[in-house]
């Protein structure tokens, strides 16, 4: 099957093209170029639209197996298609969980059969996401996992985190570490401030956070290892980490669209769709992490995308699970809170978005070029719409950013030269 | 005039002049409490459910009095016994209360926000009796009650609050209630105990026991939990009865006429000595007779929104 893509603007990390033509063959880019005049089973008129390398999303919750009354595969990878994303890391925390070879393979499995996306698992750092022991990373590895996290539970035991890095980097698997201290966090269930003392809710500082970033620079330091920062919510957190890249340690971190766009006051009439971990922070720490983004110390955006049933939202908020999804809304949030204002070119973005996760994850994709896979998404960068959740392709409609007005739309997900996705 | 709302979930939501209403209304139903015929029919064919997720003695019992005084039906949920124990959701419960016809669901739950929830789903009018540490309306209005009652007024009073400030429903609710009232509210508590931006909710906070009690017109002492000493916040009862438990030579910096409250139940000896709490000063037990009557006002007000 040949697909012809006319008068796109590609925009990569690298550069911008406008008036290209793209032409894919079996499931890879054949040829870039001006006024290519080929025949093909498809031709699709890309005029007004940016031609991004398809998205990458170094952070999610595919629930599979084990909780797919709130995701499956199917579903998942369809809510990302539909946000753009055309390979997606899921996170361990399954049940089973990710811990070992067979369950890598079970996922693998399903997700060639049913996953529209590329679908990348990630590890568990330790057995059963305990805290304790490492799980067999190298037999993960071979089955196919991109990197390990015992992401939603901290690994508590510096020592452990320290072998982990070590012993992760031997098999060239990045460790994503969720920073959370939780003898700080005492079970809280929003960040600890004002709005927290108002609603008379049990309170997270941001200390929790800071604390367990500190501990991670200093053990990659010591070690030499790498290590990545998921979803990066505080003004400390940002310092410390571009302090760290100074000085030359290996440390990358991500955040999340909630983080540039939502403070802790979202949470205000005990909204559990604005209750996540790490909590919405403060206004202050929102223009820190925006401030990172800028500058680079913060490296991606992941979605972080955690679906939950509407009835395990529909209780009282400390009682209500932690997340809310986010591959729909991703794209169009840092479009409108990152890329309008200036913040972000759009090369910028599409580096955060797409071609730095990949790198971080090692997998061979987030670019637009001759030979490449023909994962692609076409965007109306300008299209303004009100996000509604119940056009959602995820199985669950847990967000905060229903009713939000924003601007780009994706019109055509390809995932290896195939549409996964079309805005009809 | 009537409430403007069906519910009554903190005092964050309702204006002075409905705070006055219930108020002024109290005063009347203070009469039927202490009277030897403690029955009228403002709520006949009512019916008041108590649905209480927390232990407590006085407010429930003070509810169901409250209820029956009025010849409203009072049935008490218990929470051992009910279905929430074999795992059934806050708004199912609810739900089934209300069609049941309960006109007026009161609840306590351990969870912030818990009234809230219930009020959103269901038709009868829910009153917050207490929901985590958030909001405690009726005792506020009660304890506002017992000062109006005593010194005339509550504009420009000096009300300090000493103690648990972190943990306490009532110490939110009284900040609330009192600043709309235009009173002063002073805190002192340990400093572990003093939530983060407590002051921007209305309050002076305090770095002495003196400088709060200071020329106040009222003394509020709140209870301290033990469990609090298994969470680092405090080391001991007894230090925290040495540095922030208050006795009757505190009384001298404050006005003559003082006020000594407490929400009760009290640990004696810990935030109040024994000789204070049984004082000429204290109002403890009129604030228990007065939670009777404030919450016959606000049940009669309620129920009979949609007849005035």
């Amino acid at each position: 099957m040949k697909i012809l893509i006319k008068h796109g603007t590609i925009i990569t990390r690298d550069k911008t093209e406008t008036n290209r033509d793209i032409l894919i063959e079996n499931g890879r880019i054949s040829r870039i170029g001006e006024g290519i005049n080929e025949a093909a089973d498809l031709v699709i008129d890309a005029t007004g639209l940016a031609v991004l390398p398809g998205l990458v999303d170094a952070h999610c919750h595919l629930r599979d197996p084990g909780y797919e009354y709130k995701e499956d595969i199917r579903t998942g990878s369809m809510s990302a298609a539909k946000g753009g994303f055309t390979s997606i890391a899921c996170m361990p925390n399954t049940n089973p969980v990710i811990d070992n070879e067979s369950i890598v393979r079970t996922i693998m499995d399903k997700a060639s059969r049913e996953g529209v996306v590329n679908i990348y698992p990630i590890g568990a750092i330790t057995k059963g996401l305990e805290g304790n022991e490492l799980s067999e990373m190298g037999s993960m590895k071979e089955a196919g996992i991109v990197a390990v996290s015992d992401d939603g539970r901290p690994v508590m035991q510096a020592s452990v985190m320290k072998k982990a890095l070590i012993y992760a980097n031997g098999f060239g698997l990045t460790v994503i570490s969720h920073c959370e201290d939780l003898n700080l966090a005492e079970g809280g269930s929003m960040n600890e401030g004002e709005t927290c003392t108002r609603l008379g809710l049990h309170g997270i500082p941001s200390a929790a956070e800071d604390v367990m970033v500190s501990r991670e620079i200093i053990l990659s330091e010591y070690t030499g290892m790498p290590v990545h920062i998921a979803h990066v919510s505080t003004r400390g957190s940002v310092e410390m980490i571009r302090q760290a890249k100074k000085r030359g340690v290996r440390v990358t971190a991500e955040t999340c669209p909630h983080y540039f766009t939502l403070t802790e006051k979202a949470c205000e009439g005990y909204n559990t769709n604005a209750k996540m971990n790490p909590p919405l922070r403060t206004q202050e720490d929102v223009d820190a992490v925006i401030e990172g983004l800028r500058d680079g110390t913060i490296d991606i955006i992941a979605t972080d995308h955690a679906p939950h049933h509407f009835d395990e939202k529909n209780v009282e908020f400390e009682l209500a699970p932690n997340g809310i999804v986010g591959f729909e809304t991703a794209l169009p949030l840092a479009l409108t809170y990152l890329v309008k204002p200036g913040i972000l070119t759009m090369n910028q973005l599409v580096d955060k978005m797409s071609a730095k996760p990949a790198e971080i994850l090692k997998i061979n994709k987030g670019d637009i070029r001759t030979g490449a896979d023909a994962d692609l998404v076409l965007v109306n960068l300008n299209e303004e719409y009100i996000i509604d959740p119940d056009e959602f392709l995820c199985k669950s409609k847990n967000t905060p950013f229903g009713g939000f007005r924003v601007c780009g739309r994706v019109k055509y997900t390809f995932v290896g030269g195939k549409i996964v996705y079309n805005d009809k | 005039m009537k409430l403007r709302s069906k519910d009554l979930l903190g005092l964050e939501h309702l204006e002075p002049d409905e705070i006055n209403l219930i108020l002024d209304m109290a005063k009347d139903m203070k009469k039927i409490v202490q009277s030897n015929m403690k029955r009228v029919n403002y709520l006949q064919g009512r019916s008041v459910i108590t649905l209480f997720y927390e232990n407590s003695t006085r407010t429930r019992v003070s509810f169901e009095l409250a209820a029956k005084y009025m010849g409203a039906h009072a049935v008490n949920v218990s929470v051992s016994t009910s279905s929430v124990a074999k795992g059934e959701t806050l708004i199912d419960t609810g739900k089934t209360l209300d069609v049941m016809g309960s006109d007026i669901v009161v609840i306590r739950h351990s969870q912030p926000g818990a009234p809230h929830l219930l009020a959103k789903h269901i038709n009868a009018s829910v009153i917050n009796a207490g929901d985590g540490m958030h909001e405690h309306p009726t005792q506020a209005l009660l304890d506002m009650f017992t000062m109006q009652e005593a010194k005339g007024g509550l504009e420009g009073l000096t009300v300090a609050i000493i103690g648990d400030i972190m943990h306490s429903r009532v110490a939110r609710s009284n900040i609330i209630g009192l600043g709309k009232m235009g009173a002063k509210v002073r805190v002192f508590a340990p400093a572990t105990l003093l939530p983060i931006g407590i002051e921007n909710m209305g309050c002076q906070i305090c770095s002495s026991l003196e400088e709060a009690i200071s020329d106040a017109d009222v003394i509020m002492g709140l209870r301290i939990q033990k469990e609090r000493l298994k969470k680092a916040l405090i080391p001991s009862t007894e230090e925290y009865a040495r540095f922030f438990g208050l006795d009757v030579h505190h009384l001298a910096a404050a006005k003559k006429d003082v006020l000594v409250m407490h929400p009760g139940p009290v640990n004696r000896g810990v935030e109040m000595t024994s000789l204070l709490i049984d004082s000429d000063q204290s109002k403890i037990n009129e604030q228990v007779t007065n939670g009777v009557a404030v919450r016959m006002a606000l049940l009669y007000l309620l129920a009979g929104r949609e007849e005035h």
